[in-house]
């Protein structure tokens, strides 16, 4: 697999760090089980944590504490044993972790939404409030409803493949647009395409119907 | 640094305590490559902590004791952030180390160095607790993951020494560049607080991030 469009470094590093928010940290976890390129970067960016930690003044500890730690560590729920994984005979998942856990399962246990346009969508339940994670399918060969976006939109393509302004994104890819583009992704023909999309704002659709459905939809 | 913090000795042995660790083949031959290992005299006179963290996976309570000595005040420093008092960050602290305990088994000391692992686990929690969400991540068993490299025997050296090398770059980095990502990786701030603590833009916040980590990448690519 060849993977052209990557997230920037600020997000892997802010993914690293622990403060992007959980719809971002989706898509860059996912993104990161394709990529071993921006595996590698956040690996290092969780190293660069661990020098400040080994840096940081101590703070002492209470008496006691690793008594404590230890009457913890018998109190802690036993950690499930990491079980070998069969790969003979399973079909390979479409989907990787750490999205099938968010979508509910793999590409054939999904419940897609009607987005119009021949379009379908599976809103993902990640905490509360904005930035908002889906997946989108959208018909071989068909474009996205256009939209422009209030804030910045990441699309990951999971399956099939896209062209937006002269640029194609592949499987893996990620597509950076942020409120001052006015975008119409347009599947390639041959394979439904499946996206991962995270927003911070809502989306604005030009289209008249897409507009009148907007506050129903929940896009 | 710490000249003489009393370690035992810690006997890294590579029997197997049970058979979780079944899809890990590679987990015993690392441990002999860590036995066979000179203990580093140049760098620091820090223990090993690689090999103290799997003496720990194999139930080794005196390099558990060890370890906790040495990192438990360092991960209470990194929870006593702003609205967490004494008693908070303890908790947190402890509980980390508790969890290092519980997971120790599932370090792979050729993918990271102990601070960096011991990083993941206490950001995973600070980040539970204050943010009151996941730290959404990889499964490394995932049949749909793209795997790693094949590593090598020497990687597990590497790792250690990319940690000396990353704690030598941050100390090299200009004062501003250290300065955000001290703020972003340790005091839990977002890009959006870090412009608002110091008065700078946005943009300035990140591309400083993205300055200096790309110098702390460069070095480590630099050297190999």
């Amino acid at each position: 697999m060849s993977i052209q469009h990557h997230p920037d470094d600020e997000l892997l590093v802010s993914y690293a760090s622990g403060e992007l928010p959980e719809a971002w940290s989706v898509l860059v976890a996912t993104h990161t089980a394709l990529c071993t390129d921006c595996r590698g970067k956040v690996r290092a960016a969780e190293a660069v944590g661990g020098a400040l930690v080994s840096d940081a003044a101590p703070v002492e500890m209470d008496a006691g504490a690793f008594e404590a730690t230890m009457a913890r560590v018998a109190a802690q729920p036993d950690e499930p044993a990491v079980t070998p994984v069969t790969t003979v005979g399973v079909a390979k998942p479409v989907l990787p972790q750490p999205l099938r856990d968010y979508a509910g399962g793999d590409l054939n246990s999904l419940k897609w939404r009607r987005l119009g346009h021949g379009a379908y969508h599976v809103p993902l339940v990640t905490g509360r409030g904005a930035p908002t994670a889906r997946l989108i399918r959208i018909p071989a060969g068909r474009p996205v409803p256009e939209h422009g976006h209030n804030g910045l939109e990441l699309t990951m393509v999971l399956q099939g493949s896209f062209v937006d302004g002269g640029t194609r994104f592949g499987a893996g890819d990620v597509e950076i647009a942020d409120s001052d583009l006015e975008h119409q992704p347009m599947a390639e023909p041959g394979q439904d395409c499946i996206c991962l999309a995270v927003t911070d704002a809502p989306l604005r659709f030009r289209g008249a119907f897409a507009r009148m459905v907007q506050p129903f939809i929940g896009i | 640094m710490i000249s003489t913090l009393a370690i035992p000795r810690v006997s890294v042995t590579p029997a197997r305590r049970d058979s979780s660790r079944a899809g890990r083949p590679y987990h015993r031959k690392r441990l002999e490559v860590l036995q066979n290992e000179e203990p580093s005299s140049q760098n620091d006179k820090q223990p090993d902590w690689s090999a103290v963290l799997c003496a720990v996976a194999e139930q080794d309570r005196a390099a558990f004791s060890a370890l906790f000595a040495h990192f438990a005040p360092r991960v209470k420093s990194y929870m006593l952030r702003l609205g967490s008092d004494n008693t908070h960050a303890e908790e947190l602290a402890q509980e980390a180390l508790a969890t290092v305990w519980r997971k120790a088994d599932r370090y792979d000391p050729s993918r990271a160095a102990a601070s960096t692992w011991i990083f993941t686990i206490a950001r995973n929690l600070r980040i539970d607790a204050f943010r009151r969400r996941n730290h959404p991540e990889l499964d490394p068993n995932d049949p749909a993951l793209v795997p790693d490299q094949p590593v090598s025997a020497d990687t597990v050296v590497e790792q250690k020494q990319d940690a000396v090398r990353i704690r030598e770059a941050l100390a090299e980095l200009p004062e501003e560049q250290r300065e955000v990502l001290k703020l972003s990786f340790f005091d839990d701030q977002t890009h959006t607080e870090i412009s608002e603590t110091l008065g700078i833009p946005l943009g300035t916040v990140k591309s400083r991030i993205r300055l200096g980590f790309g110098r702390i990448r460069t070095t480590l690519e630099d050297e190999e």
